[in-house]
């Protein structure tokens, strides 16, 4: 078997090493596929499906961030049917989570006509604010669950396994183990989830509280009272 | 009761493998499994605990939470829906003077509407479990059934008609060991087919898997036999949780050696020495009636180690779901049996080169491995006596919904619809308005369409599909709206919520579906927007299948979502 494939990606062939990623490959043509999941740091997962192409006009679109470019393949990243799928699932994820802090997934919207009031009377994914730490707070209603928190805090980096998901389906959503506070779980506050959430679900505390008007000392005030808490109630 | 330290001593020694068995074990005992069982078993397995919580709340029957001690679980499915599923949920609710998903003070009782029990054929069915109690029960109910008497109903007989996978099944009666012969298939392979030989006849029939995907068979033993990891490992899928399908249940509390002579085949075939048979949950007879099968060829030597004298060994365990549609999915059974939550993988790479634990395996529907002893003792041209040239050998049904006679049947693929209805169902109750083929992820048919000849092939020429073999009929009393609606339902719940198109969509068409009646400009619009995405564009067949029969109710009926006539 031949290391190398060649395929056409929107009609201009390129010939790349066998396992290279329909994204990749586009990506070296200069051709842009969205993504909302995907992470150069974190294990694709195949999660939002925006990033699908359609394959030899195949039954199913493939998503380019973890399909491998197949020899003689004619590919399409955007014809009616890619941009129905893109534009669908970006109108369900608007009518479900708050995006107002996702302003790469707000410019997708943009590029594919998503309809912001595309589904009326939609149940959305609202959760209550966390604020159990001192380090970052977690607004699960921004959540798009990407799973790139899960992922940086177990394998993917941390070791730590202190999130999973509860639930399933729509009612799916990021946890501790009967959700516990993060403090009482083994989170070590690495700060690794902050950095890779795409959206303001999960936020440095600092930045928070400035976007709450709140001074420097008030936060710092903030930020100490839970460690407190978590010391006293050790003790009791 | 057992302790929490007498039910975890046995697990001493084991891994994350053992986690699902180990829920199911503290589930049963306590009725739920709460923080400090959890932190136990994390230490016992080496598990963390975060991940086993993830695990609890991915299944239906399993609680974090304490529940009542008896919990009645109503299927509220098309079929039960129909036969009145809500009367019983409410009749019931009224007796305990409780809502839905409530307790009663006592923390006796609790009643909820749930999915697909597998009993069709009795509709309406319920679940029940009872902590403490070591078995479940499905039984027939109706809203005066006595909620004290109910752990004693379990007692059920399908009509059941076939001569070759079920010969001799009457839907009560089991078949021994004894009744059942000496495992003479496997004894011939092992003594003078080999491996090899009983791919050939398994090839030369053409067979065709019978678990929805419609895979031909000798190709996944082939690669799977060829490939190089090792161990192997053989999966016999009785996960039967599609909408309306019964009849694995029916051969698993029928004719347990038959299956179990299948899976030795197939482990004999491509050289496996272990091999699980993933059962739902809710089969609580069939699961007990498979284990005393294994237990009974262990003891005379026909599983086991050195089966006839020769080197071949095998192991056969049993690993219960508990309550998730996704987990029938192969590659999310494998993430069920490896102690995670049942979230699909992504394919490339196959199960043939990395199944379960990452080893070469063939997952099998319990059908499917059912009819390899027939064809390696008869030889492959045997089989192909019934059927047509594509769709070889007998084929299961399920037929539920309004026909005389719902049950299992044994059919030669190419009879028309017409003629299975008529001539094994005791013909339709009242003048037939739709068929629903091939279960929640199929299609509907209408009365213009009865001469189909049932095959792979004809089913898929008018875009339908054989799927699971399910079969419901709905007569001109049954309401379109009201069957969409519990469809809608039915993926919602069962969705894993892994990627986007299927865990928004499922729940979008719900709440699109919930309006039928009323519905809102647009709707049938968004309805196709989202069946499109999920069918295209979700990663696993449950998300592609989701919104197949809405598709195809859209298409039959021009008068769904419309208002005052007019299309919305
Ligand atoms: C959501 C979903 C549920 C499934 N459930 C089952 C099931 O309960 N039993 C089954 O045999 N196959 C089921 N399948 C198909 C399996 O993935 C697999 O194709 C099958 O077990 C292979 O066996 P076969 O080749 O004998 O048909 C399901 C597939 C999907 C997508
Ligand atoms: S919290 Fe952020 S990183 Fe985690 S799944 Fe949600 S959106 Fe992704
Ligand atoms: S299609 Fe549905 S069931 Fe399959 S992975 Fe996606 S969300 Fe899960
Ligand atoms: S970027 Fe490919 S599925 Fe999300």
């Amino acid at each position: 078997m031949s290391d190398r494939v060649t395929l056409t990606i929107d009609g201009q062939e390129i010939t790349v090493p066998a396992g290279t990623t329909l994204l990749e490959a586009a990506a070296q043509l200069d051709i842009e596929v969205p993504v909302i999941c995907y992470h150069d740091a974190t294990t694709s997962n195949g999660l939002c499906r925006v990033c699908v192409v359609d394959v030899n006009n195949g039954r199913l679109l493939q998503a380019a961030c973890v399909t491998a470019c197949a020899n003689g393949g004619k590919v399409e990243t955007r014809n009616e049917r890619v941009e129905r799928s893109r534009r669908t699932i970006l109108e369900m994820l608007n009518s479900a989570v708050d995006l107002h802090q996702a302003p790469a997934i707000q410019t997708l919207m943009t590029d594919y006509n998503a309809d912001p009031t595309r589904f009326p009377d939609a149940e959305r994914r609202e959760h209550a604010l966390l604020d159990d730490n001192p380090f970052y707070m977690r607004d699960y209603s921004q959540c798009v669950l990407c799973w790139r928190c899960v992922q940086v805090c177990a394998e993917d980096a941390q070791y730590t396994f202190a999130l999973t998901f509860g639930g399933r389906g729509f009612d799916t959503h990021i946890a501790t183990a009967f959700d516990i506070p993060m403090p009482e779980s083994p989170c070590v506050f690495c700060g690794q989830c902050v950095g890779v959430c795409p959206t303001g679900a999960l936020k440095p505390k600092i930045q928070w509280g400035m976007e709450q008007g709140m001074t420097p000392d008030e936060i710092r005030q903030s930020t100490r009272r839970p460690r407190r808490r978590r010391e006293e109630t050790e003790e009791g | 009761m057992e302790s929490l330290a007498e039910i975890l001593a046995p697990y001493q020694d084991r891994r994350r493998d053992a986690l699902l068995p180990l829920l199911w074990d503290i589930q049963t005992a306590f009725g739920h499994i709460g923080p400090d069982a959890v932190h136990q078993i994390s230490h016992t397995l080496r598990v963390p605990e975060a991940d086993i919580y993830g695990v609890i709340t991915f299944y239906s029957l399993f609680s974090a939470n304490p529940t009542a001690e008896t919990v009645i679980r109503v299927c509220t499915d098309p079929i039960c829906g129909m036969a009145g599923a809500g009367e019983v949920v409410d009749g019931l609710c009224h007796q305990l003077h409780i809502r839905h998903d409530e307790t009663t003070p006592d923390g006796k009782y609790a009643v909820s509407p749930t999915t697909c029990l597998g009993l069709c054929d009795h509709a309406p069915a319920a679940l029940i479990s009872q902590h403490g109690h070591r078995e479940l029960a499905v039984a027939p109910v109706i809203p005066e059934t006595d909620v004290s008497t109910l752990s004693g109903l379990a007692s059920y007989q399908s009509n059941v008609s076939g001569e070759i996978l079920l010969k001799g099944v009457d839907g009560k009666h089991v078949e021994s060991l004894a009744e059942y012969g000496s495992y003479r298939a496997l004894h011939y392979a092992i003594t003078t087919l080999g491996p090899e030989g009983v791919i050939g006849e398994v090839e030369k029939t053409a067979l065709i898997g019978r678990g929805g995907a419609a895979f031909p068979t000798a190709t996944k033993w082939k690669m799977t036999r060829q490939a190089m990891g090792q161990p192997k490992y053989v999966v016999c899928n009785a996960d039967e949780s599609e909408v309306g399908t019964f009849k694995d249940r029916v051969l698993m509390e029928g004719r347990p050696h038959l299956i179990l002579e299948g899976v030795a085949l197939c482990a004999y075939a491509i050289g496996a020495t272990k091999a699980y048979i993933f059962i739902r949950g809710e089969y609580p007879k069939a699961t007990q009636r498979l284990q005393l099968a294994i237990d009974e060829a262990t003891q005379m030597g026909l599983l086991g180690a050195n089966i006839f004298g020769s080197d071949f060994s095998l192991e056969i365990e049993i690993r219960r779901g508990a309550g998730a549609y996704m987990c029938g999915e192969e590659t999310a059974l494998f993430e069920a049996i490896e102690g995670n939550r049942g979230f699909p993988r992504i394919k490339p790479p196959y199960p043939t080169t990395h199944g379960l634990f990452q080893k070469p395996t063939v997952v099998n529907n319990v059908e499917t491995l059912s009819t390899i002893p027939g064809i390696v003792e008869h030889g492959g041209e045997w089989f192909k006596q019934w059927g047509t040239e594509k769709s070889t050998g007998t084929k299961l049904v399920s037929i539920s919904g309004h026909v005389h006679r719902p049950g299992v049947y044994e059919i030669s693929p190419g009879m028309s619809l017409r003629q299975l209805l008529e001539a094994f169902c005791g013909g339709v109750m009242g003048n037939l308005q739709t068929v629903l083929m091939g279960g929640a992820a199929g299609t509907f048919l209408t009365p213009d369409q009865l001469d189909v000849p049932l095959t792979f092939e004809d089913l898929r020429a008018i875009r339908s599909t054989f799927g699971s073999g399910a079969i419901m009929v709905f007569n001109e009393t049954a309401n379109i709206g009201d069957i969409l609606r519990r469809l809608g339902r039915f993926f919602k719940h069962e969705s894993c919520g892994k990627c986007f198109p299927c865990q928004l969509g499922t729940q979008r068409q719900m709440e699109i579906l919930e309006r039928a009646d009323a519905p809102l400009m647009g709707d049938r619009e968004r309805l196709r927007d989202i069946g499109l995405t999920m069918t295209e564009a979700s990663l696993c067949g449950l998300g592609q299948t989701a919104a197949s029969a809405v598709l195809s109710a859209l298409e039959k009926w021009p008068d769904l979502l419309t208002v005052k006539g007019q299309p919305v």
